[in-house]
This record gives structure tokens, sequence and C-alpha cells, in this order.
């Protein structure tokens, strides 16, 4: 049967993604984030997953305002990069895995949440890059991904405790997935941050810090954060924290911290990796 | 629809949220459009044409012509659509968050390397002034 072996967390700062493709990643701003991500690129070669499933949102582009699903998943056999509006990334094309996204799919429907199901999309930034960054500059991405794309960009994003109860569902589903699989789930976007307005730049490192501690310890106490706490704790766009309780109710209650970095700035923001592996699963 | 919402109290931040929905719908279209590599280059060679093609108010439509960054959110822009503009005039995330906070781009980058804005006294709005500082 198919299992979720670990989880990993990381901001998708597009400035981190135009770092790689531009080659600037050991300059003195650059080069203490892209370090930091070095143990956890080895921990991932390591692991092989067979498949991930990517949490992340769309930044208007494969969606805009026209339709605004709350939860999305892409069944197709590959997501083209897309055009943010300066070109698409030179990243290669994202392949899906359409069998157990489909089974992902039905699964979570007749669990009572109710997917949009997407069977052409382009892929952005919030995805691409935790892949670029957790993987490498690579000519062939090493497994395929089912993207679940939650939205954040019109209020109000689903809540966190909603989001973790989609992990559960999602768990549930790779549980009863008849196929010897094993599963990687990333939660990305955060960590604090606020790309708008005039109290653009915010950064809260306390608050980020206990978010990453209670991701571990206990997560549920955290699904509490309600959408107003998350703006003003950790400025408008750190409400994006959401989707790590996707991947984080996915995982076993009882986890491993394998691996944490955390760095301030990237660009408007503080970015962070997590590891945590269900224990014995890996 | 219209009714306060307890977000309202946090200081320079523009929620977009069904009140702003209503209203901005058709300039974050026009900015969506600028993923189109054929679409940008019809808008930088005459922005105020292009515009035509979409139902701006006319605030709106000043807010873009004079690359009001601020200005934008106030009649409804959504950062994630109205940064499109900026990426059409090679500028950044981070040069337009200093735009809108008004410091420069040094003053800007400098805060973001020394730990960013705190949220020490950003929390909430101070007083009825400096709220109408901040929106008026």
């Amino acid at each position: 049967m198919a299992r979720i072996v670990a989880g990993i967390a990381s901001s998708h700062v597009p400035a981190i993604g135009v770092a790689m493709d531009r080659g600037t990643t050991e300059t003195p701003y650059w080069s203490p984030l892209f370090k930091g991500y070095g143990p956890a690129r080895e921990w991932l070669a390591k692991l092989a997953p067979d498949v991930a499933i990517v949490v992340y949102n769309d930044h208007a582009n494969a969606l805009s305002l026209e339709l605004i699903p709350t939860f999305l998943i892409g069944v197709a056999g590959e997501f083209p990069i897309a055009d943010e509006g300066f070109g698409p990334r030179p990243v290669p094309v994202v392949k899906g895995h359409p069998e157990l996204a489909w089974h992902l799919a039905e699964s979570l429907i007749l669990d009572e949440f109710d997917m949009t199901i997407a069977n052409e999309m382009p892929v952005d930034h919030g995805l691409t890059v935790p892949l670029s960054v957790t993987c490498g500059k690579t000519d062939a991405w090493p497994f395929p991904v089912v993207p679940i794309c939650v939205n954040v960009v019109q209020y109000p994003p689903p809540t966190g405790a909603r989001c973790f109860k989609l992990g559960r569902a999602i768990r549930r589903a790779v549980d009863n997935y008849d196929a010897d699989l094993r599963v990687l789930i990333y939660g990305t976007g955060g960590m604090s941050h606020q790309l708008q307005g005039e109290r653009a730049g915010l950064i809260n490192q306390t608050f980020d810090r206990a978010f990453l501690d209670g991701l571990t310890k206990d997560p549920l106490a955290l699904t509490g954060i309600t959408h107003t706490e998350y703006m003003r704790e950790a400025g408008s766009e750190g409400v994006e924290l959401v989707m790590w309780h996707v991947m984080r109710g996915a995982l076993d209650d009882d986890v491993t911290e394998v691996y944490r970095h955390y760095h301030v700035p990237a660009s408007n923001t503080a970015a962070a990796v997590l590891i945590l592996e269900n224990k014995g699963a890996a | 629809m219209n009714q306060p919402r307890d977000y309202d109290s946090i200081p320079g931040t523009y929620v977009y949220d069904g009140r702003r929905g209503r209203i901005g719908y058709a300039l974050n279209m026009f900015c969506m459009s600028l993923n189109d590599a054929k679409n940008r280059a019809l808008f930088k060679a005459d922005p105020a044409s292009y515009l035509e093609r979409y139902k701006l108010t006319p605030e709106q439509r000043r807010t873009v012509l004079d690359r009001d960054w601020l200005g934008m959110l106030k009649v409804g822009g959504n950062i994630y659509y109205t940064i499109k503009i900026a990426f059409c005039d090679g500028l950044t995330f981070q040069d337009v968050a200093g735009m809108m906070s008004g410091v420069t781009k040094e003053a800007y980058m400098q805060m973001m390397l020394a730990g960013g804005r705190s949220p020490e006294g950003n929390r909430y709005k101070q007083t009825a002034e400096s709220e109408e500082s901040a929106h008026g």
C-alpha cells in the first residue's frame, strides 16, 4: 500500500527562483539561505520518494479572479511552467501522477472535501520554487507531482483547521491507494511577510519560531490561529501558512523533526524549511 | 457586506476581501492580461489605449498610468495582480514594497536586512488621526 513517509515545509519566495535561474545563489545576500537548504537537498536525494503531493497557492497565473477554487487538485500528466508576467522560469515541465491524483480527487470528494479538478493547468513559482530549492537545478524533476492548490489570494482562504482536516483526508486516501508508493508531501508559502501597503516588510521572528516549534509538537493547537491573527502578527501574506497545516495533517501526530533552517530576509520574506518524518516510515 | 471587519484595525494593510473584490475586478483582470507577452508589448507601446479595453474607473486608470502603487490598492487592486504592472516596468516586489511604504529603495532594503519591519507598534492603528493618514 502507499504511505506518506515525510513532510517538508518550504517558503516559495519568487526571488529565490530568480536567484537560482540567474546563478546568484553564491552572493553574500543569498548564500546563507541556499546553504541552509543544503542539508534538505541531501535528505531529499536520499529519501528518493516515488511521488510528491505539493500543496501551494497560485498567484494570479493558472487562476484569475474569474474562478476562485478554494481547494483544487491537478490530475494532468504534465503541468507547463506559467508566464507570471516576465516569461516562464527556465525549469523543466512538472510531470503529474494522474493515477494517484484521480484516486485522491475521488477519495477527497467522497470524504466531503469538494475539490475542483484541473485537467490542464500551468504551475507558477508557488510550486516550482520549493521544488527548485529542495531538488537543485535539474533537467528533469526527480519525481512526479500531484499539485494541490489552495486559494490565499482572495479573502478568505480556508481556515487552518480546515486545511489540517484536508491533510487528514489526504492521509486516508493515500493509505487506501493500492500501490507500493512512498509519498512525500510539501506544504509551501510563508513564513511571515507582507508585500502590500504602508506596512510592507513586516517580519515576526518570534511568531515564526513558535509556529515552527508548534507545527512539530502540537499542530492541533496551531490550527486555531485566525486569519486576522496571521495577518496582524505575520503580515497580510503570512496567512499562506495555512497551507503548512495541510502537510502536517497528512503526517502522524508524533513525528521526528529531521531538519529546520530559518532565514531573514529573502526579499520581503522570512524563509524557512522544515522536514518532518513519520517515525519508522522513511 | 460593508460591515466592519476585525482586520480593519491592522494599519497599512488592504485585505482583498469581498468589499475590494466588488470594485477591483476589472483593474485586476487588466493586470492579469499582462501574463501574455503580446499584451505586455501592447501595453508598453501605448498604455492609455490598452487600458481602454477594460472598464476602469477614472481613478483606477490614473493610478495605473501614474504607477501609484499604494493608490491602486485603495481602488481595489490586489497586490498579486498589480505587481504584474511592476514586472512590466522591470521592477521587483521589493522595489514596489519600498515605494508603498514611502521610503527609498535603499532604506527599505536596509530595513529588511536588519530583520524587517517589527510588529511592535504595527499591530493596531494607533488613533483615528493616524488612520486618516494611513488611508486618506
